[in-house]
């Protein structure tokens, strides 16, 4: 898919909160395998929000890091939308919190997306459609999420908290491309693998049935379209981030796809903060993004259950060198931690019922 | 239920109480004395320097220094699961000074003259039903 | 215009207390009443009453009817009176101008407060209201943390420690040992103090007044008709209010009241005094570092010499100004809305030498200074024996 309109990136930013859970507290706490966890799936520890933090909050301070790359006035946005499966209302857009924090209203457009992980690129799809359709100048999309683990299950191991934003805009008009959109592809079909009923606090998920009809069949069919569509090899790459809800699962998905190693290994950020949900794609391209060159082609697919993946091309633009010291990096984020214990945790998670 | 918040109705803050108020503790924004240009914050009727009534919006700086704080141990009425939290005053880098919210650090860690920064983060939950407010905390610089 | 001069010709105070089984009205109806009848005043024309927290509390507005309606004192003029924690003085200064314009003889004056009516956080949260709402309260800021941080920074700028501090609740406890009209009439020591748990960073139990309920009453008129209805009876020489920002962090000098000394400038000026003219005073110590800056503040000592002073026994009976021979707000309590009341009858109980055990002798001129909130007003009344 592409726009009559050429987009690109205008800026970028993420946001990771201080607190790190280590999957040792967790399978201590539960008598279960730290090892399995560390070795097989490659999650050392997870990005825990703080008492005082929300997806609004995160998007907040993701929106504002991106809006400094780019150099542009809040004003400038015509839309802002924000994917997560942990948003603070169940009915209140998170969208308008976020435009207002920034100082982008009224003249906007706002609103809450949801599928599952792939919330996060779902609301880039959207900016580019907006942008390259000439409705507006520059829309923001943002991924994130605080996603819970229900305690002793596999997935609170690597239910992490973070995200990012992307402002999308238009080629000749941003003068300052960080990167041009090359195509997408969205594949979905009716897969339930995952999912949460309405007034249950944590997900439930089918298990081994995540893996290859859910993740990998998306996945890889999204990205083997794209390569088809735009004539492009693996080898004209030069990273590509797929969705991470482990370590294991991207490079399984990267090497069927034809990447190796060295290509995934920059997007890949799940050992240090876990799974950040609609946040986790998007952030392993912010992360990306921190460290690429002008020329680099970039490759992205997220996964969301339910389910679906939207497979990009990105290359990268001179712009790329001018905004990237505006603002903080993921490694920054990443390295600014402390790590909590279990009861700490409960507390900020609110696992602890009275 | 909740533990953010002692109970589940909450203390049902006036809604329109915390949305007036805002672009202030949202944005920090503060008003600046067209007569004699000082930063006023909060905004006032008339400037208590040189009693002018017009004003122009001004935003303040996002970094500045703690010049004081203290630990609440013995909290307000719905911070009860915050505690310890901490409160501290900043002179921000134009000289304006605000009462604000620390966050991102232990009690422990705090000092006097640390370097901090504002971020945007949730300050109460009105229990249950009730809504969400925000506000400008502060943080150790990045 | 004139201003007629004013007497308060009688005072009646309850003791500060938990006071369970007196509602708001029967505790102030004790303290009119013991006023009333120490006089022989032909009527009693206006009431006005300080109370800050009985509409959160105890769900009662419109004191000022109230209260005239208990005394039997209906048709009489009457309103409430309302600034935080200088309620009481605020209440006096308002009386004073009733009588002073010629508008009022004989006014009913004084505060009543019934802390312990809230619950479950209630009392604090009331407290908390001083502030301001939507920049300082909104934070779950409360009257403790906010002075709190003037504490903290008062040591940091004058290198002092909490012992320093700890000094000046020793004092007052040894002062309110002797007063029956005390909540907390015992001795403590500097451990006590320094032992006692922390409530915000670095004030702890023991440098906060006690939560309790109490009334003064005093009841004022002509200083002219004054010899005709009392043998004891004192003349206000000065009096007067002033403000300061509503949130610390709008204050020009975190560590200096200004209501206090603009309210005293004007009430020395008034009264043709100066600080080294008053024998005794009785200081707002809501917390011991408020009471370090209002002795300051009030023109006592230097700013930030306070606890050398103290230490030398300066803020004792023989030293330069006696403080709060009553034990002040940590000992003899602290009924908010009453507070500033009690502190003038407490003043003309010295200058009437009816202070029995806790006594400054040959006490002239005294001097009553009432804060509201963390600063934010200030209300001050200096009185003289009368002739």
């Amino acid at each position: 898919m592409r726009p009559n309109i050429d987009v690109v990136i205008a800026g970028w930013g993420s946001y990771i909160p201080l607190y790190r859970v280590a999957v040792e507290e967790i399978a201590k706490m539960w008598g279960k395998s730290a090892r399995h966890f560390k070795e097989e799936l490659l999650i050392d520890e997870k990005a825990v929000a703080g008492q005082d933090e929300d997806v609004a909050t995160i998007a907040v301070e993701a929106a504002k890091n991106a809006l400094q790359r780019s150099g542009l006035a809040p004003t400038s946005l015509g839309a802002v939308f924000v994917g997560s499966e942990s948003k603070p209302y169940a009915v209140k857009p998170t969208g308008t919190i976020v435009a207002e924090a920034i100082g982008a209203t009224p003249r906007i457009l706002a609103a809450d997306m949801e599928f599952a992980c792939k919330a996060g690129t779902e609301t880039l799809q959207c900016c580019i459609g907006l942008v390259g359709s000439g409705m507006i100048n520059y829309g923001m999309a943002i991924g994130a999420d605080t996603a819970q683990g229900a305690p002793a299950d596999s997935l609170e191991f690597s239910a992490g908290c973070g995200g990012t934003a992307l402002i999308v805009g238009r080629k000749g008009y941003e003068k300052e491309p960080v990167a041009t959109l090359e195509g997408s592809v969205s594949y979905v079909t009716d897969t339930p693998d995952f999912w949460r009923r309405p007034k249950r606090e944590y997900p439930s998920h089918a298990e081994a049935f995540t893996g290859e009809p859910a993740y990998f069949a998306h996945v890889l069919s999204a990205g083997k379209i794209l390569m088809e569509e735009l004539s492009l090899k693996p080898s004209d790459f030069k990273y590509a981030v797929l969705h991470q809800p482990n370590g294991k699962f991207p490079i399984k998905a990267a090497r069927m796809l034809g990447f190796n190693k060295e290509q995934v290994d920059s997007g890949l950020l799940v050992p240090y903060i876990g799974n950040l949900y609609a946040g986790s794609s998007v952030t392993g391209l912010s992360a990306v993004l921190d460290i690429a060159k002008p020329g680099d082609r970039i490759f992205m697919a997220s996964f969301g259950s339910g389910a679906g993946s939207d497979a990009f091309s990105f290359v990268v633009n001179d712009g790329i060198d001018v905004k990237r010291d505006r603002s903080l990096t993921v490694r920054n984020y990443i390295k600014r931690k402390r790590n909590i214990d279990y009861a700490i945790y409960s507390k900020f998670r609110r696992k602890i019922v009275v | 239920m909740h533990i953010y918040n002692n109970t589940k109705e909450g203390k049902m803050m006036s809604v329109p109480r915390y949305w007036r108020e805002m672009p202030e503790r949202t944005r920090l924004e503060a008003a600046k004395c067209n007569g004699c240009g000082i930063i006023l914050f909060p905004p006032r009727g008339k400037c208590m320097n040189c009693g002018s009534e017009s004003f122009v919006q001004y935003a303040l700086p996002r970094r500045g220094k703690l010049i004081t704080f203290t630990i609440v141990r013995s909290p307000t009425k719905g911070f009860e699961k915050q505690v310890p939290y901490v409160l501290g005053m900043v002179e921000l880098e134009d000289g304006t000074k605000i009462t604000v919210p620390l966050t991102d650090v232990f009690p422990e860690d705090v000092s006097i003259g640390m370097n901090v920064e504002a971020v945007f983060r949730k300050v109460f939950e009105d229990g249950e039903s009730g809504i969400i407010e925000y506000a400008i905390k502060f943080r150790p610089t990045l | 215009m004139i201003m007629r001069k004013v007497a308060v010709l009688s005072t009646g105070l309850t003791k500060v207390d938990k006071h369970w089984r007196k509602s708001l009205r029967e505790l102030y109806g004790e303290a009119a009443k013991a006023a009333i009848n120490q006089t022989k005043v032909p009527q009693l024309d206006a009431l006005i009453i300080g109370n800050m927290c009985a509409s959160d509390l105890s769900d009662q507005n419109n004191i000022g009817a109230l209260l005239a309606d208990y005394l039997g004192m209906t048709p009489s003029m009457a309103y409430r009176i309302e600034a935080a924690c200088g309620s009481g003085g605020a209440a006096v200064l308002g009386a004073y101008t009733a009588v002073a314009s010629g508008m009022y003889d004989f006014v009913m004056t004084g505060g009543v407060e019934k802390l312990t009516d809230g619950v479950g956080g209630n009392t604090t949260y009331s407290l908390g209201k001083a502030a301001d709402a939507e920049f300082e309260l909104f934070y779950g800021s409360s009257f403790v943390s906010l002075n709190a941080m003037i504490m903290n920074h008062y040591m940091h700028v004058y290198h002092t420690s909490r012992e320093d501090f700890a000094d000046l609740a020793v004092l007052m406890h040894k002062n309110g040992a002797r007063n029956p009209y005390a909540q907390l009439p015992f001795p403590i020591t500097r451990d006590t103090v320094m032992n006692s748990d922390m409530i915000s960073d670095p004030i702890s139990l023991y440098d906060c007044a006690p939560v309790g309920d109490g009334a003064a009453a005093l009841l004022l008129c002509p200083l002219e008709d004054a010899p005709k209805y009392s043998d004891t009876f004192v003349e206000i020489v000065g009096i007067a209010g002033a403000t300061d920002t509503i949130n610390i962090s709008s204050r020009t000098d975190l560590l200096t009241l200004n209501s206090t000394v603009v309210a005293a400038d004007r009430a020395y000026k008034m009264a043709k005094l100066t600080p080294k003219d008053i024998d005794v005073a009785e200081i707002h110590d809501t917390f011991t570092i408020t009471g370090a800056l209002s002795v300051e503040d009030l023109g006592f000592c230097e700013k930030g010499k306070f606890h050398k002073m103290l230490a030398n026994g300066a803020f004792e009976a023989g030293g330069i100004v006696a403080i709060n021979p009553s034990g002040g707000l940590k000992s003899r309590g602290h009924p908010v809305g009453a507070t500033g009341a009690y502190q003038v009858a407490e003043i003309a109980m010295q200058l009437c030498n009816k202070a029995d055990k806790w006594q400054v002798p040959d006490a002239e001129v005294g001097l009553a200074q009432n804060i509201g909130g963390s600063g934010s007003c200030t209300y001050i009344t200096i009185l003289r024996r009368g002739r």
